[in-house]
């Protein structure tokens, strides 16, 4: 157990009165409630926390936020873990378990690193460079790269955690709950608009957290917790902590992700881990901060080396000084505040700023007491060993700072705080689709126009509002304002101001890239820009010279701002390293997409509940009760679980479909047909519009007879089939296949709504209304005549008809129509009395020993009759004279849907894929569906492709194999000999037939 | 996510809309006097603009009827909704 070396005595947001204890590499260390795992392990002097992505270098914590490149660690185990968390960002609990990531062996000694082979297998671009190798090379280096190059472990098993998902509306949207966001919540809140407030911490301040302000005379913490009451006595304020807002998309619609229980640890509470909440604002505040610029030196991603504003942060808000003896390194006069807070809380400090003369309060303050300041040098190296930095060297620059001179002067310290000044957080307001323009004074992009359709005020330091003073007077404009945009006007209202000690604010000097002895990228240091992905400024340079120079095209090649962290840190750094080797002025406004989400989402947290049972919704018909007690196998078909088979004891799929078959040619079967769409059609025109819905005529159809139709689309080609019935001129039963029945209700309504909207015709789905049982079988006259009242001989309800009567006492609609060929009766009922009716039909069926049939034996009865299914012999390429069904197009109907496009070139040309019958060489030897036939088979491909084999089963009633296929000129190969190339590379004779296997 | 307004149902997520191309594409009167091309134009032609479109949306998971959507492609901003057969609104984006 180590002890907390580095925590200070001073007051911060940490419990001391509440000790946790947590494993960090197997080694039990100990922190105070409030702690981060960075900050927890840099109080106990733990520096050496990751192994980097590419190179494995040692690196430390970079940074105290969401901008964190380095710190990725592995939380807890088993089906808890979770890779990729920032260090910087979990919140410690008794027993927390976390691990380094990337190393092997251990992060103190990693066989990755030991050998500097990855500096040269892996220059930027290396994975399209070795996909560009031979084949086989790639194979080799495959396993090595991935094993090397990881980004730690996805559980293997369930997650056991429960995640939450809800929506809200709200009048203001404010994200961030810095002195910005706050002033914006309280000014709308005062204007009486409903406001939510998000702050990804797990409390209100934002910067405040990590300073030493002063307002109105007191810490600024106490001002945050005044406000913080005062926001909570507001009724329609939602302050919501703990809470990133992760995208923002049109119209104001922004997601945001709340840690709801994580900080009490995996097995502690009942709550949802996590709540992804989906908000619909009228107006939007972002008040998202800025966050502290990186120098880019030599070796500049050291353990130890690290924001200034993070070394401010550990002090201040965990009470932690991460080291005993500090060098800072800036180009502005930020570093200063760094030191002399360093200096406050005990530390020894030096600032090495890249300015010469710096003048200004912050500057001589430092200077005044005793602070050594070495002017217009830089840091040239850091002398690293046993996970610590023991010094770094230090050497003037040349005028324009692209070279160093003179000697290096050593300097002994354990940690360097780097200033680059501040980049604002733009990325929510750029996913929303404002523009931004770099702003040559702060040199950063800044928000510019906001889009039309998301109205949104930016407020404080996302906007590179730098003072707090000004910061404060913002957020209270832009709470004003946007209450007022949201309809919450109030007139008068304005903004009390605060007493706010700020200093002055110089701009950087524009230099964030620093020269070392030899030039970038041809001596042994590195200038990282891009930590998270290992990517240096000599990539940059090595991109631009391969010809990847569009910036696009750069982050893909190095990878840079790829991370998981979106290159906050490293993005600007990339620009500029990029425009300085064009040439190019960065004003020229080059910026890459910033794409949602701002910091990673879990896979839990998108799902929430949507998940096993609840992931799809199943339809079951209302006689899905008996198929389960019959064992059934099911199968989904669209939405709906279907019996597929009903194996008996001891019986695979294969014997209990040829049963299945078997019993229905001979005495009769009965299948669930319930599934079928089903459309009700009344009104003057039905008629009228079914001619135009299908291909056939529909002028003579009487009341009680049934037609087969087949549907086109405009292109000419087959999407549904089915049969309607007529039950009175002005009234019609249509069906459709089971998975096609919502495009066919779709279908039908468009041109109603839209280009026949004079029709009278009323389109009314009742696909649920009715329960079906498709009787089936030689037999089946004979098991119905004593159930129904109705008359059954050939002359009172001939083929193609429909009666109405009673089933075993229920009120039905009985179709005579077949898919299997057999004599068929198709039985509807109100659905309420399905099951009823299937027991009832079970059970006087059982002297003709019925057989309840599934899906897999009904594909093949009607195969064996060449009877089609749309959707598997059909797929929107294929014409009714293409499935040889010329029979059912009318020449006589001036139009119908599809009708002039058979005309075109393309449907009438001859040698078209046409649908035939297949017969195996080898009558047991069943051809896998999508098989492609082709004319004659070669030892390897090309070979001339004909088509393929649409649907292929075991025919019991044939004795043998059969198969549909659309081929290239089918009609004309009748009788012919091709062959299928199968997956095992071998072929397979077959003949070309007529589709009808069984007269 | 856009907020489109049904103009029956009024403002609605567009999670509950579904589109459906573009609007004022009518169906020829008499397919069988078209030339080749011209009903090609019909079936497979669509105007695809950079910018104001004029196109048809079905509410879906609402009161399913179908209406027109005049949005610009590039940014989503939604002109206007409107019902089949109302005059085409004249949008200058």
């Amino acid at each position: 157990m180590s002890v907390q070396q580095f925590r200070l005595e001073r007051e911060s947001t940490i419990n001391r009165s509440r000790v946790i204890r947590f494993w960090f590499n197997d080694t039990a260390h100990e922190g105070y409630q409030g702690d981060t795992l960075a900050s927890a392990l840099l109080a106990n002097g733990v520096r050496l926390v990751a192994r980097s992505f590419k190179y494995h270098r040692p690196r430390g914590i970079y940074t105290a936020g969401p901008e964190e490149p380095n710190a990725l660690v592995q939380l807890e185990e088993g089906a808890y873990t979770e890779p990729n968390r920032r260090a910087t960002e979990i919140e410690i609990y008794d027993g927390l378990r976390a691990r380094s990531q990337n190393c092997w062996p251990s992060v103190d000694f990693d066989l990755g690193a030991a050998s500097s082979f990855f500096d040269r297998l892996l220059p930027a671009g290396f994975y399209y460079k070795t996909f560009m190798w031979p084949r086989s090379f790639w194979m080799l280096y495959e396993k090595y790269i991935r094993r090397a190059a990881g980004l730690g472990r996805s559980p293997m098993e369930a997650d056991p955690d429960c995640y939450d998902k809800t929506y809200a509306h709200c009048d203001v949207l404010i994200v961030g709950g810095g002195p910005a966001g706050i002033q914006a919540a309280r000014a709308a809140g005062l204007a009486g608009a409903r406001v939510i407030l998000a702050d990804e911490r797990p409390g209100l301040g934002g910067s405040l957290l990590g300073e030493k302000y002063v307002i109105n005379d007191r810490p600024a913490m106490d001002w945050v917790d005044e406000r913080k009451s005062e926001l909570s006595d507001m009724p329609e304020v939602c302050v919501l902590t703990r809470t990133t807002v992760t995208g923002y998309y049109d119209y104001n619609f922004l997601v945001a992700n709340e840690r709801v229980s994580e900080h009490l640890g995996p097995h502690n509470s009942g709550a949802p881990k996590e709540r992804l909440w989906k908000i619909r604002a009228r107006h939007v505040v972002l008040a998202t901060g800025a966050i502290e610029r990186p120098l880019v030196f030599a070796d500049c991603d050291r353990p130890g080396v690290m924001l200034s504003s993070a070394i401010r942060n550990y002090i201040h808000r965990f009470s932690v000084l991460p080291g005993k003896r500090f060098v800072i390194l800036t180009n502005n006069d930020t570093g200063y505040r760094t030191a002399l807070d360093i200096l406050d809380a005990g530390g020894m400090v030096a600032v090495i700023d890249i300015r010469s003369h710096p003048a200004g309060e912050l500057p001589d303050t430092a200077r005044n007491t005793g602070i050594r300041v070495l002017e217009a040098r830089t840091i040239t190296a850091v002398n690293y060993a046993k996970g610590t930095i023991r010094s770094v060297e230090v050497m003037q620059l040349s005028e324009d700072c692209t070279q160093v001179t003179g000697n290096a002067e050593r300097i002994r310290c354990d940690t360097v705080g780097v200033s680059g000044g501040w980049n604002p957080t733009v990325h929510l307001f750029s996913q929303g689709r404002g523009t931004l323009r770099f702003c040559e004074r702060n040199q950063c992009f800044v928000p510019d126009r906001p889009s039309r359709n998301n109205p949104v005020t930016l407020a404080g330091s996302c906007r590179a509002t730098w003072r707090l003073g000004d910061c404060l007077k913002e957020g209270f404009d832009a709470g004003i304002s946007a209450a007022g945009e949201a309809g919450f006007a109030m007139p008068g209202m304005t903004h009390e101001e605060d007493a706010v000690q700020d200093t002055d604010h110089h701009e950087p000097r524009p230099v964030w890239i620093l020269p070392c002895e030899h030039p970038i990228g041809q001596g042994r240091k590195k200038h990282f820009h891009e930590m998270q992905n290992d990517a240096t400024i000599a990539d940059i340079a090595l991109a631009d010279r391969e010809g990847f120079s569009s910036i696009e095209h750069l982050k893909r090649y190095t990878t840079t701002g790829m991370g998981t962290d979106q290159g906050k840190l490293s993005n600007l750094n990339a620009l500029l390293a990029l425009s300085e080797i064009q040439g190019v002025p960065m004003s020229g406004g080059r910026v890459t997409t910033y794409r949602p989400p701002y910091t990673p989402l879990t896979m839990g947290s998108i799902v929430g509940h949507d998940r096993r049972d609840l992931f799809l919704q199943r339809r079951k018909t209302p006689i899905h009760s008996w198929h389960d007690r019959a064992g059934a196998v099911y199968e989904d078909v669209g939405d709906w679980e279907r019996p597929r088979y009903y194996p008996g004891p001891a019986e695979t799929m294969h014997d209990a479909v040829q049963r299945e078959c078997l019993a229905v040619r001979q005495s009769c079967g009965l299948l669930d047909a319930s599934t079928l769409g089903k459309i009700d059609l009344q009104g003057r025109n039905c008629r009228w519009l079914l001619n135009m819905l299908y291909t056939n005529a529909w002028d003579n159809l009487s009341a009680g007879r049934c037609r087969y139709g087949l549907m086109l689309n405009e292109h000419g080609m087959v999407f549904d089939d089915g049969v309607t019935t007529c039950l009175d001129d002005n009234h019609y039963h249509m069906t459709t296949t089971t998975g096609g029945a919502a495009r066919v209700m779709n279908w039908i309504e468009e041109w109603l709504q839209t280009e026949w909207p004079d029709l009278e015709v009323f389109a009314t789905s009742v696909t649920e209304q009715w329960a079906v049982a498709s009787l089936s079988g030689p037999n089946a006259r004979a098991l119905l005549s004593g159930l129904t009242d109705v008359p059954l001989d050939d002359a009172s309800f001939p083929f193609m008809s429909c009666r109405n009567g009673t089933v075993a006492g229920i009120p039905a609609r009985i179709f005579r129509i077949s898919f299997t060929g057999e004599l068929s009766f198709e039985i509807n009922v109100p659905a309420r009395y399905g099951l009823a009716l299937w027991k009832a039909l079970m059970d006087a069926g059982e002297e003709y020993r019925i057989c309840p049939y599934g899906t897999e034996a009904m594909h093949v009865l009607r195969a064996e009759k060449g009877f089609i299914i749309a959707g598997q012999d059909t797929d929107g390429t294929v014409t009714p004279m293409d499935l040889g069904m010329d029979w059912i197009v009318s020449r006589k109907k001036e139009d119908f849907l599809g009708k002039r496009s058979f005309d075109r070139t393309d449907t009438a040309r001859p040698g078209r894929k046409q649908l035939v019958g297949l017969l195996t060489e080898d009558p047991e030897f069943v051809i896998p569906e999508g098989t492609h036939v082709v004319k004659a088979m070669k030892n390897a491909p090309p070979m001339e492709m004909l088509g393929h084999v649409s649907s292929s089963y075991m025919s019991p009633n044939t004795g043998r194999s059969i198969a549909l296929a659309l081929i290239a000129d089918g009609f004309n190969l009748k009788g012919q000999t091709l062959s299928v190339a199968l997956m095992n590379g071998t072929g397979h004779h077959v003949t070309v037939t007529d589709p009808v296997f069984l007269r | 996510m856009l907020i489109i307004t049904c103009p029956w149902c009024g403002q609605r997520d567009q999670s509950e809309f579904t589109a459906h191309g573009e609007a004022h594409v009518a169906r020829p009167e008499h397919p069988e006097q078209l030339t080749e091309s011209q009903w090609g134009d019909y079936v497979f032609f669509r105007s695809n603009p950079k910018g104001v479109h004029h196109e048809r949306w079905v509410h879906t998971h609402g009161c399913r009827r179908w209406f027109n959507v005049v949005r610009d492609t590039v940014t989503d901003h939604i002109f206007a909704t409107y019902r089949p057969g109302e005059r085409k609104p004249e949008i200058k984006g």
